[in-house]
């Protein structure tokens, strides 16, 4: 029951990620991976809110937050891609590019989920 | 590009999705404690896995065309994971040990760039190996 959550959530997350990397990268010409860090905030946020709702919810929450925690949000964001494209801008001597990429993504990514913890701490805490 | 209507390639990365999802819940199953543990070594190999990928379909002509989107954007893309891996931090930061916390969030980061540095390096030094027909 709850790896078929996981598998069904994994399965929508990356779909997601694709879509929306497809969506923002549209267009672009510049070699900083928007798509990446898009989902990976998103992503963030939206797990930090789940968090704070499975605290207060407890294990009846269980299968949602397979779901929609452990499968959604996890495989809507990415560790893989964000390694693999930090080292692609390396490679190709962007080095302010790479560093903004690990300082922006690490500093907007735990923002995004210290205000989904609090939105959602305010909501069912 | 066209490809967002392409329903093979969403298949493939939906399908890919739920197996890397699938293994990412098991290796966290497997290893619960303490956390991140199973989230850092996960991200890790994942890292590996995806340089090695990249490495090894960078040298093919033509591209198999479904073989990135299911094994690189779903299967590695759903096994690693960034949100598990901020809550994580935040998790210990909260648990009042700071200093884990901050060696686990830089530490991730560092482990991961170098994996996918070693998957890229070592999967061009087995195809460039003498004797092997490129």
């Amino acid at each position: 029951m709850t790896a078929a959550m996981v598998m069904l959530g994994g399965a929508g997350g990356a779909v997601l990620r694709y879509l929306i990397d497809l969506r923002v990268q549209r267009g672009r010409t510049t070699a900083f991976p928007w798509g990446t860090l898009a989902v990976n905030v998103l992503g963030s946020a939206l797990l930090g809110l789940l968090t704070s709702w499975i605290l207060a919810a407890g294990t009846a929450g269980g299968a949602v937050f397979a779901l929609a925690g452990v499968g959604l949000c996890g495989s809507l964001t990415t560790f893989s891609t964000f390694g693999y494209d930090t080292v692609q801008l390396i490679t190709q001597r962007r080095h302010r590019h790479a560093a903004a990429n690990v300082v922006v993504t690490v500093l907007a990514g735990f923002t995004a989920a210290v205000a989904g913890l609090l939105a959602g701490g305010a909501v069912w805490g | 590009m066209t490809g967002i209507r392409r329903w093979d390639v969403l298949l493939a990365v939906a399908a890919g999705g739920a197996l890397g999802s699938l293994a990412r819940y098991g290796l966290g199953a497997a290893l619960p404690s303490p956390a991140g543990v199973a989230t850092l070594l996960g991200n890790v190999a994942g890292c590996l896995a995806l340089g090695t990928l990249m490495a090894v379909l960078a040298r093919q002509t033509p591209q198999p065309r479904l073989l990135r989107p299911f094994l690189g954007v779903g299967v590695l893309g759903g096994f690693t994971t960034f949100s598990t891996y901020v809550l994580d931090a935040l998790s210990t930061a909260y648990d009042g040990h700071l200093v884990a916390a901050f060696a686990y969030a830089a530490g991730s980061v560092l482990a991961s760039l170098l994996a996918v540095v070693a998957g890229v390096t070592g999967a061009r030094r087995l195809l460039d190996r003498p004797g092997r027909a490129a």
